[in-house]
């Protein structure tokens, strides 16, 4: 009769059948091929790297970089580093992104609400936009729209304008714009100034609701108080409208604000290919939510304003922000495509830089570190938000 | 005592049913849906007119160049001269019943797979046989048949070979990486998660540069592996990770009771994932999956990029010949509409797929 | 045609009538749902619809608080007719509570916040007095100790009565239950049940749509059975069951009564 021990590490196993020590002996073997790849890959580009003489390191980032970029935030000529260069372009990349991030949500809630509208026809439109937008790579679109500009818009001597002071040729779109102003300055503080003023009245009324129960009509005060405070200072200064307005001198225009047609078509790209993926996590969304929680608050006598706020939208939103952010975080990646029509964007100075310089690896390492930032925070973000919202249950 | 019920004839308001109720429903049903009837109705009077006289009236269908530009609408002309080459660009032009037919096999093999009943392992053999025919057909050298290099592969063929064999080659990596992922040994896991993000955090041109700049530094000198064979790599490692997540996703959600039933009938770790785990998990997650495919189909046209002629670039070469310069809307209609049938046939494939998931079919 | 069958008067109490239908239709589409129904309800009284599905019970409540809409015919609701004015649908709304089979509690609010939520915002009651009064029902219904839970973490049988609660809240005249023991579990349905009775006992109008025939025997007045969009037949809950007048009611009672 066999004794049986207490601890069964007392036996002795040959330790390729103990599964601890398995998954240690597979971990080692694993590293280890790993690492002989990669020692492998390593050796073979730094051999190849000087059999062609190409330098390593970054200090090409203060070297000249002898380019000239199309737009740019900040000053920036030939002259400049690559370094600065680099900088002008992610500026770039950030400037499209976020005004293509908030066109994009707009546009997207509106086509999702859209799509979920009574009306058959409004519906169906919705629909097909969704559908047609979706199916046709963005850099297919981002072509065509490039194409447009340059083939149908004519030459700035015979610019079209839909009017209001706005030009389209094919050397971009010149806006009429309002002449700088002193104004300017305070309308912006005014502006400020409000936003503070309708938070402070919003934690007030919230406040006095809990107290007496009264209700305070917060969203239409705030409004008037955000646009009616700028103006009242714009009239204080006097009502200033004298308007920069874009004049033909020569062969193009001058004054006035011009968006290049690089960033109309990347923008015109971007946006209504993202917005009907943004329409389909809203309707989503909206859809999430079960019919009976819509009539349960109705049962209860809440206006219908009420029952969205209340009821609906939060849940909603909970089932919108993440897809959501993935959405924004594929437009911000996707605005890497400005490399095939010239938009001076990060990966587009970056690849001038690698063609120029041959430090291809550093390059190409620096356009991934910048997009994995993007990314990285997006996902902290999204990870916050929605511990943050987790409904609670058992 | 018994109360017959009459069936009453009464009918409904006539404002509720038939074409009149379906109207005020639909189209009219309070003010504000009324006005957006009436404004899109107009909008849509203004616009549909004038694109159809553009597309089917005044256009040019075989004409030449020149004699397109006189036509007052669109030039499909452009189109019907330089079909061969967008399609196929520049493969020699005898031989191009050879890609033909391999584009043939795969719409073959994908219409067959359509149906989930013939999802059994005779099919995954064909499959293996399919893909082997193709590229055989695209390379030729034996058989007969000329050889033909990648270098002269193109169009719409390059388009579906770097969509099909990416997937196909990035399926198995990805249920790899998957599982190394949920794996408990901390080192295998670590590596999966980096490689996972890292890749989903960057664009797919990133990785395109890499793959057509930076994959020749790794070779020993002499060592040419051809352009396309790198793009495809890109493909592959950029789609592995992404099939990588829906995976997981399919492997969160099998309930702990399957891997504790097979873990008491003394499976091993391997016979459990490809006897009761993936089989389940995989299945659930096919439509995502469906629509990773959509997503690499439509991201081969980035190869354009890095300058290899897939469709896209194909139609850009005839653009830029002066004969048939300015004619972009045409011509990227064309295109277009090869990818919307493409990926608009697969979403709604993956849509009945769901559908038919979710009955628990 | 139906039968208007007058009710014993010892529970009837005075002032008119709560609820009135006068030869109300409602067609979904080309499915004629309501067959002219002509329905009064009296203060305190309490009614038990059953039938079999599809024979428009469920609509018939529906009706009254305007989630379903009628399409001929007049509905009274405690002197206001119901019609496509907001003021009035507001006003009834406010006075009419409704239980619903799947609860539809809001998840992301706490039990007291769903219940403070329609004092809050329709009655305009200041936080703390909805709190409180949150707090009594809370009492009422037995489940004061969950107030700070969420729904999610409750069961089904609570769940029901925070609705019940809920409802309560907004001091209605009337409530309306649609099936809603349907969607619990066996052992929880007594405790619906019991508040319910409770409910009853303290002379609440009550319309409840139920296959609960004990609960019918021990708190109706009257019993109807409703089948194909037309109240076939109602009465007294002896009445009722004893002598169905019927076929099609002595069926359905030997379906469910088994």
């Amino acid at each position: 009769m066999k004794e049986f021990s207490d601890s069964p590490a007392s036996e002795k196993i040959p330790f390729w059948f103990d599964p601890k020590k398995r998954a240690i002996l597979f971990q080692f073997i694993t590293f280890c091929m790993v690492g002989l790849l990669a020692y492998y890959l390593i050796s073979n580009t730094l051999i190849n790297l000087k059999r062609q003489n190409i330098a390593t390191g970054f200090s090409f980032l203060h070297k000249e970089s002898s380019f000239e970029i199309g737009e740019s935030l900040i000053a920036y000529s030939a002259a400049s580093t690559y370094g600065r260069a680099l900088l002008v372009g992610a500026l770039n990349t950030i400037k499209v992104a976020f005004v293509g991030i908030v066109i994009t949500i707009i546009l997207g809630t509106f086509i999702g609400v859209a799509r979920l509208s009574t009306n058959w026809l409004i519906s169906k439109l919705a629909a097909i936009y969704i559908e047609v937008m979706q199916d046709i790579p963005v850099l297919l679109q981002l072509f065509f729209w490039y194409a447009i500009f340059y083939e149908t818009l004519p030459s700035p001597r015979e610019a079209v304008s839909p009017g209001a002071g706005i030009f389209m040729s094919n050397r971009g779109v010149a806006f009429t714009i309002p002449e700088a102003h002193p104004a300017h300055k305070s309308m912006l503080l005014a502006f400020v100034a409000a936003c503070m003023i309708v938070y402070l009245i919003r934690r007030w009324a919230r406040k006095r609701q809990e107290k007496t129960g009264q209700f305070f009509p917060t969203f239409r005060v705030g409004i008037a108080i955000v646009l009616g405070l700028p103006f009242i200072t714009w009239l204080a200064f006097g009502a200033p409208m004298e308007m920069d307005v874009p004049k033909l001198i020569g062969f193009n225009f001058e004054g006035g604000l011009t968006v290049s047609p690089e960033f109309i078509a990347l923008l015109l790209g971007l946006v209504l290919y993202t917005a009907a993926f943004v329409a389909e996590v809203v309707r989503a969304g909206i859809q999430s939510v079960s019919k009976g929680q819509r009539e349960a608050a109705m049962s209860i006598g809440l206006r219908p304003a009420l029952v969205l706020n209340l009821v609906i939208l939060p849940q909603a939103l909970r089932v919108i922000v993440p897809p959501l952010t993935s959405q924004m975080l594929n437009l911000t990646k996707n605005s890497s495509l400005a490399v095939a029509i010239g938009y001076p964007d990060f990966v587009s100075v970056a690849n001038t830089t690698i063609n120029q310089t041959g430090q291809s690896i550093e390059g190409v390492a620096l356009i991934m570190v910048v997009y994995l930032f993007f990314s990285l925070s997006t996902s902290a973000f999204m990870n916050w938000y929605n511990r943050k919202v987790a409904l609670v249950e058992r | 005592m018994e109360q017959a019920v009459q069936a009453e004839e009464l009918r409904p308001p006539i404002t509720s049913v038939g074409f009149i109720g379906w109207l005020k429903n639909n189209l009219f049903n309070g003010v504000l849906n009324s006005i957006l009837t009436i404004m899109t109705l107009f909008f849509l009077w203004k616009v549909i007119p004038p694109i159809f006289r553009w597309a089917f009236i005044d256009s040019a269908w075989h004409t030449t160049g020149q004699a397109c530009r006189q036509a007052a609408g669109a030039c499909w002309s452009i189109i019907y001269t330089n079909f061969r080459f967008m399609i196929f660009g520049f493969y020699p032009f005898e031989q191009q019943w050879r890609p033909f037919v391999a584009m043939m096999i795969l719409f073959g093999l994908l219409f067959y797979s359509r149906n989930r009943n013939h999802w059994k392992k005779p099919l995954a053999y064909a499959w293996i046989i399919g893909l082997f025919t193709m590229g055989l057909l695209m390379k030729g050298g034996i058989f007969g048949l000329k050889s033909v290099e990648s270098t002269q592969w193109g169009g719409l063929p390059l388009t579906l070979l770097l969509a099909v064999f990416g997937l196909t080659a990035a399926y198995p990596l990805g249920v790899i990486l998957a599982l190394g992922r949920r794996s408990k040994m901390r080192g295998v896991k670590v590596l999966c998660i980096l490689y996972i993000e890292l890749i989903r955090g960057v664009p797919l041109i990133s990785l395109l540069f890499m793959s057509s700049i930076i994959f020749p530094l790794f070779l020993p000198e002499g060592i040419n592996i051809n352009k396309i064979l790198r793009a495809q790599a890109a493909i592959i490692l950029f789609t592995a990770a992404y099939i990588a997540e829906v995976v997981r996703g399919g492997l969160q959600g099998m309930s702990r009771g399957q891997y504790e039933a097979a873990e008491s009938i003394g499976l091993n770790y391997y016979l459990t994932m490809r006897l009761v785990i993936l089989p389940q998990a995989l299945k659930i997650v096919i439509p995502p999956t469906v629509s990773i495919l959509i997503s690499a189909f439509k991201d081969t046209s980035l190869v354009v990029i890095i300058a290899l002629f897939e469709l896209l670039k194909t139609t850009q070469s005839v653009l830029s010949n002066p004969e048939w310069m300015g004619f972009s809307r045409e011509a990227y209609f064309f295109v277009a509409i090869f990818y919307f049938l493409g990926c608009f046939s697969m979403s709604n494939y993956s849509r009945r797929l769901e559908r038919e998931l979710s009955r628990g079919d | 045609m139906n039968e208007e069958i007058s009710i014993n008067t010892e529970k009837q109490t005075s002032q008119g009538l709560m609820i009135e239908f006068i030869d109300v239709h409602k067609w979904f589409g080309e499915f004629h749902v309501l067959r002219g129904i002509d329905l009064t309800v009296s203060r305190q009284e309490r009614i038990v619809i059953c039938g079999p599905s599809g024979s428009g019970k469920s609509t018939l409540i529906r009706c009254i608080n305007r989630l379903e809409e009628h399409q001929r015919g007049r509905i009274i609701v405690d002197g206001t007719e119901l019609t496509n004015n907001i003021k009035n649908i507001e006003k009834i709304r406010a006075e009419v509570g409704m239980v619903f089979q799947h609860f539809n509690l809001f998840p992301h609010l706490n039990i007291v916040e769903n219940l403070a939520l329609g004092p809050i915002w329709v009655r305009k009651v200041p936080k703390k007095e909805a709190e409180e009064t949150a707090m009594y029902y809370l009492e009422k219904v037995h489940i004061a100790e969950q107030a700070r839970k969420y729904p999610g973490q409750l069961s089904g049988g609570q769940q029901q009565r925070v609705a019940i609660a809920r409802s309560l809240c907004m001091n209605p005249k009337v409530m309306l239950f649609d099936e809603p023991t349907s969607a619990l579990d066996p052992e929880m349905i007594k405790e619906v049940l019991d508040v319910m009775i409770e409910l009853a006992q303290e002379g609440m109008t009550m319309i409840v749509v139920t296959h609960e025939m004990g609960f019918a025997r021990s708190v109706a007045h009257r019993v109807l059975f409703m089948d194909f969009g037309k109240i076939v037949e109602g009465n007294t809950p002896e009445e009722f069951f004893a002598n169905p007048k019927h076929e099609r009611t002595r069926l359905f009672l030997s379906q469910i009564l088994h």
